[in-house]
């Protein structure tokens, strides 16, 4: 095989695979652009014939989709930023504070990241429902407030940072809480941003747990409205597109602008072994 | 304030959280999982009685496990194979030196891993549609009859399927890639200064050098997929014929639906016994394949 033909092979695949990743994605931005009942034609229409955003208007004023929106927005945000903090902490103070029984309790910690959360799931709810934490913003937020995960990730990182620089600052006669804010969380400010970004797009596409928690429409987050959505209106295409891009753009756009964080993160907390 | 004190103090409030809204949930769902919990024992509590392993009996007698068990064991002997394979095949393209654009490829291979699966599990429904569905017109056109994917209880989990690895394949295709990055090129250099072809170096250098990093992918996919809901929930709900029941599925009607929250834990308690002997089997095979 000469190289020309191996290179337009290879390219050509690429461009083959990009088409398959996105055209699920560019085709919903299209259809949700359409008017009722347009894209149940034959042939699949690609573009809308007269572009219109009355299916939005639609879902705004009358199935409540601003409402969910603004339940996305704030479960996912007090989760990013309350997690953050815990996690920090405590990933901080497993890579460089010694104290009895660190190794054992760091072991169970990372011990739960083979535990399915699913299994957890229902004496969760039992034990929430007496502290009037089901069908509550709450229900959703506080269990996430601390995560396996982003304390291991934090651990990592945190191993980092010399000891030498932490010890010098005692030396001089700093508390722990001042060398804390002081010297290490300026340092861990590139894995916070991973952190931050991984923990916000998880939350907000978090469905099994919210299903459970927010037994109420009042409360539900994007997945669980267009959940609920898409099991009554079936039928309308275009309605449901319009619902499929409010949820999946947000993300989208915070993954394009902060996409090597994103992937950053996902390297470090790939190399459990 | 000693150093003690103050790593106690940071650990503390992460440390509770885990503890209370994790790890006892854990140890409660065992302890749930041999009573007989249901409505009247949610409406009160002295209806609660202590049943010992009979849930676990009553499930391993009950069809209906059995079918969600073997969907599930479908979508994963099928899904975590080929979904790895395509990751391979994509990281493999963008670690070419003759790839273009590699930034904008990557980029745009793993943008559905960020979408939300209901979202995307939405577009896909209409994607599969049998009458105007894209994927049956651009079947049709290479002279294939519509396929009905999500009303015939033999094509729901292959659709199911074809949507997970479209959803997921960019994750590990972004973890293989940095372990393509991480083998020496000097080995490569030497290959090719004994003559070896394109396809021998990759059978005997990426692949040997890329294999822990693929047990380590396999067995995080094989747990992730496991644990199938949102799928089946937004795509086919359970149906046709309850062919796209899941173990999760089950255990989500099972509890929250008819409230027999007992036997759900039994049903999420066995599923997590089930990964952990398949996971562990993994490491173990994976191990002795490395000394060997």
């Amino acid at each position: 095989m000469t190289p020309r033909i191996a290179k337009a092979l290879i390219n050509g695949l690429l461009i083959g695979g990009t088409v398959v990743a996105l055209f699920p994605i560019v085709w919903m931005l299209s259809v949700s652009l359409m008017q009722p009942g347009e894209a149940s034609a034959l042939p699949p229409p690609l573009l809308p014939a007269h572009a219109t955003l009355h299916n939005y208007q639609e879902l705004f004023l009358r199935a409540g989709m601003g409402h969910y929106l603004l339940n996305s927005l704030l479960v996912s945000t007090a989760i990013t930023m309350l997690s953050l903090a815990l996690n920090v902490m405590a990933g901080y103070a497993f890579a460089k504070l010694r104290f009895a029984g660190r190794d054992a309790l760091f072991k169970s910690v990372v011990g739960m990241l083979a535990i399915p959360a699913q299994v957890a799931m229902l004496p969760l709810f039992l034990m929430l429902k007496p502290l009037g934490l089901v069908n509550n913003y709450g229900g959703v937020i506080v269990p996430a407030m601390a995560s396996a995960f982003g304390i291991f990730l934090v651990r990592q990182y945190a191993r980092g940072i010399p000891d030498e620089l932490l010890e010098a600052a005692r030396m001089d006669g700093a508390g722990e809480l001042h060398i804390f804010v002081r010297i290490v969380l300026p340092l861990l400010k590139p894995i916070m941003v991973t952190l931050a970004i991984y923990t916000f797009l998880t939350a907000w596409n978090d469905f099994m747990w919210p299903l459970i928690v927010l037994t109420g429409q009042n409360h539900y987050t994007l997945p669980l409205g267009l959940a609920s959505l898409a099991r009554e209106h079936a039928t309308d295409t275009e309605l449901m597109m319009a619902g499929s891009v409010i949820t999946v753009l947000p993300v989208l756009l915070l993954f394009l602008a902060m996409q090597r964080y994103y992937l950053e993160g996902l390297l470090l907390g790939s190399v459990k072994g | 304030m000693n150093r003690q004190h103050a790593a106690w103090l940071f650990l503390a409030p992460a440390v509770i959280v885990l503890g209370v809204f994790f790890l006892l949930p854990v140890i409660g769902a065992f302890a749930l999982s041999l009573t007989d919990y249901d409505l009247y024992a949610l409406a009160d509590l002295h209806n609660l009685r202590f049943v010992a392993l009979s849930n676990y009996w009553a499930l391993l007698h009950r069809p209906l496990f059995w079918a969600a068990l073997g969907h599930t064991v479908y979508f994963v002997v099928a899904g975590v194979p080929l979904s790895m394979l395509v990751s391979l095949c994509a990281a493999l393209l963008l670690h070419s030196p003759l790839a273009r654009c590699k930034a904008f490829f990557r980029t745009a291979l793993f943008a559905p891993v960020v979408t939300t699966v209901v979202a995307v599990a939405v577009v896909w429904r209409y994607v599969f549609n049998t009458k105007y569905g894209l994927l049956n017109y651009v079947l049709g056109g290479i002279g294939i009859h519509p396929v009905d994917w999500l009303g015939d209880p033999h094509w729901a989990m292959p659709a199911i399927i074809l949507f997970a690895v479209w959803k997921n394949f960019g994750y590990n295709m972004i973890i293989l890639l940095a372990g393509l990055q991480a083998i020496p090129s000097e080995l490569y250099e030497a290959a090719r200064i004994d003559g070896a072809s394109t396809w021998r170096q990759c059978r005997h250098i990426t692949l040997p050098m890329l294999a822990p990093t693929l047990l380590m992918v396999g067995i995080l996919t094989v747990s992730g997929y496991f644990q199938l809901f949102a799928e089946p929930y937004v795509i086919t709900e359970g149906g046709p014929l309850q062919s796209t029941v899941s173990v999760l599925y089950l255990m989500y009607n099972e509890g929250f639906k008819w409230w027999n929250l007992g036997s759900a834990s039994a049903i999420a308690f066995l599923l997590f016994v089930i990964m952990f002997a398949v996971t562990e089997l993994m490491l173990r095979a994976g191990r002795k394949e490395v000394q060997a």
